[in-house]
């Protein structure tokens, strides 16, 4: 087990907090940045999934796991980021613009969705969001001057300054970098004064106020933030498609992209990239398994009964998720022989001021 | 009153029928504690409630250094230097001690997003700045052991003890206490009550607290309100008002009652 001796406050603010962190990081990014060279076409446009749905679930993550508002809608901001790039490129307007454009039209949208979450919460505010999305499904479908309705947008390759970004491993390095600065937003935002006011608004708004939190400000902020980084992804996952059109933005999506943080672990960053791994991962496991499965047992809605039972059991066994899971089994090893089951419970109180929400 | 600290003048509130709250006055000089008293359903938590301007009074007003709180958003609130704790503790459960604390500090930072995006130096310096600050707060109050610990996983009594510190972090002027000691048992509330005199001569912090223990109460306080269905019945010295006639008839009964 490793003991971090702290001799300075500044200690606890550091990105890494010991060396160990720095190795694994490393190691880790040295995987990825030379997956081009040694990982087949196939895998590499597995990584590049990943990596989007990762950067929608940073911002998820944000909203749904430090502000505790919930979001059934956010295939909808993954939209407005689609499109606008979509339509944009065809403009052509440089990416950098571009891409920006898409997190900034998002997060705008973002704000306006925010609104109702200043006034409802929980399952209410879960209705409002699905509403949202319907709607802009709906706007997206019938705007075909704009959208091109159900016939829907092509996307050329990225052209960063001129310079082509056709071959995998290209399109690979433009996600890896956003997906890294996301993270670093997300990080940066959690060590500072606005993720504390994020946190403090998910367990007790009440007290949040009587801090000094202006609930209304910090609620429509994590709507943008979230949004704003959903829409870069949305814009990722365009080029990535190279072609978008309504169905793709359904409020299934949606819940799938909740699925991310539910099944990565709600509170912890990790987890979005965990979640994520696994949203991509686990329809190809299904699909390998489809050959082996004996022809009555493979109908076509194997994946949606995949999907929903495996969320069922993690809400049920492993509420803090793929993340969590982690975290027990690291205590295990350093700890061992003493872990206890119990280590990671926690006393639910009661007694919280629910009357005067 | 417009010489007083604080004062609450003629406040009331009511919920449909219920007069929760009618017409208490009541002013804090600087540097004292006050207390007030009452049997349950006296008012008293609203008053806080109130104060805190969660609930909007139906009449009368608040005033403070001189500035009327009346209509201002709750946030704004802590910004005056007020703070308070809750009866029923209201932290921050899945997060540290620590970030409990520094919760506290929100109300005097000065950093803007686009720095805390990109963690600037000017967002470091600021996070060691705030660090250095809750740190006195933990060594104040003892809760250097619990540095690190999720709320969640602490018990009763040391949660009370960080809501008091979280208070205590935002550096307020007046600390609202709301029953500091229920839930604690006569060891710990003992303890509650030493740092409570200390918040109020070493910090030099005035305090307004709702409080059942009347040893706490007596121990403490220097003047006494007693509430009784939203009105006011007595004021004084803790003596004074726990002899009143008035408030020994609110929580035992009048004399035709007991024959």
């Amino acid at each position: 087990m490793r003991f971090i001796f702290k001799t300075s406050y500044e200690q606890d603010i550091r990105l890494f907090k010991h060396g160990g962190q720095v190795f694994w990081y490393a190691l880790l990014a040295l995987l990825l940045v030379s997956a081009p060279w040694w990982t087949s076409e196939y895998v590499m446009s597995q990584l590049q999934f990943i990596l989007i749905y990762a950067i929608v679930g940073f911002g998820l993550m944000m909203l749904v796991g430090f502000t505790g508002q919930i979001s059934l809608g956010h295939a909808a901001f993954l939209a407005v980021g689609a499109y606008t790039e979509a339509l944009m490129q065809a403009a052509g307007v440089p990416f950098v613009v571009s891409i920006s454009c898409s997190a900034l039209f998002a997060g705008v949208v973002g704000i306006i969705v925010g609104l109702p979450a200043l006034r409802l919460k929980g399952i209410y505010l879960a209705i409002a969001t699905i509403a949202f999305n319907v709607i802009i499904e709906e706007i997206v479908t019938r705007w075909d001057s704009l959208t091109g309705g159900n016939s829907g947008k092509h996307l050329k390759a990225i052209d960063l300054f001129g310079w082509k970004m056709e071959s995998d491993g290209q399109f690979f390095a433009v996600c890896l970098v956003l997906a890294v600065l996301a993270c670093l937003a997300c990080v940066n935002l959690l060590r500072s004064p606005t993720g504390r006011a994020f946190v403090a608004i998910r367990d007790s708004e009440i007290s949040a106020s009587c801090m000094g939190v202006n609930l209304a400000w910090y609620k429509t902020l994590a709507f943008a933030f979230s949004a704003a980084l959903t829409g870069v992804a949305g814009a990722l996952y365009a080029h990535k498609v190279s072609f978008i059109s309504p169905e793709q933005f359904t409020l299934l999506v949606s819940i799938e992209l909740v699925t991310i943080v539910i099944l990565g672990g709600v509170g912890f960053l990790h987890g979005a990239v965990l979640g994520s791994a696994f949203l991509i991962v686990l329809p190809q496991l299904i699909s390998i398994a489809k050959d082996y499965l004996p022809a009555g047992l493979a109908p076509s809605g194997l994946q949606a009964v995949v999907f929903g039972s495996v969320l069922v059991a993690f809400i049920i066994f492993e509420p803090l998720g793929l993340y969590g899971r982690w975290l027990k089994v690291r205590t295990w090893f350093e700890l061992f022989p003493f872990y206890r089951r119990g280590m990671f419970r926690r006393q639910r109180t009661y007694t919280k001021s629910e009357r005067l929400r | 009153m417009s010489g007083a600290f604080f004062a609450v003048d003629n406040i009331g509130i009511r919920f449909g029928g219920v007069v929760a709250v009618d017409g208490v006055s009541f002013s804090v000089d600087k540097g004292e504690c006050f207390t007030i008293i009452g049997p349950n359903g006296a008012g008293k938590t609203t008053i806080f409630n109130l104060i805190g301007l969660i609930y909007p009074a139906t009449s009368g007003t608040i005033t403070f250094e001189g500035k009327v709180l009346n209509g201002l958003p709750p946030h704004r609130v802590a910004a005056q230097g007020i703070a308070r704790t809750f009866q029923n503790i209201e932290l921050f459960e899945h997060a540290s001690v620590l970030q409990n604390l520094l919760i506290g500090r929100h109300r005097h930072r000065r950093t803007g997003l686009w720095e805390e995006l990109l963690f600037l130096p000017s967002v470091r310096r600021a996070e060691i700045e705030m660090r250095e600050a809750v740190e006195e707060v933990i060594e104040f109050l003892d809760l250097a052991k619990y540095r690190d610990s999720v709320v969640a996983g602490l018990p009763y009594g040391v949660r009370k003890v960080v809501e008091l510190a979280r208070a205590l972090a935002t550096k307020p002027k007046l600390l609202l206490l709301d029953e500091p000691s229920s839930g604690l048992n006569p060891e710990e509330t003992d303890d509650m009550a030493f740092w409570i005199e200390d918040i109020k001569k070493v910090l030099g912090i005035t305090v307004l607290m709702v409080e059942h223990d009347m040893n706490l109460v007596s121990r403490v306080s220097d003047r006494v309100l007693a509430l009784n269905e939203g009105k006011p019945i007595a004021e004084g010295t803790p003596a004074e008002v726990q002899s009143h006639p008035a408030v020994v008839e609110a929580y035992l009964g009048g004399a035709e009652q007991v024959s």
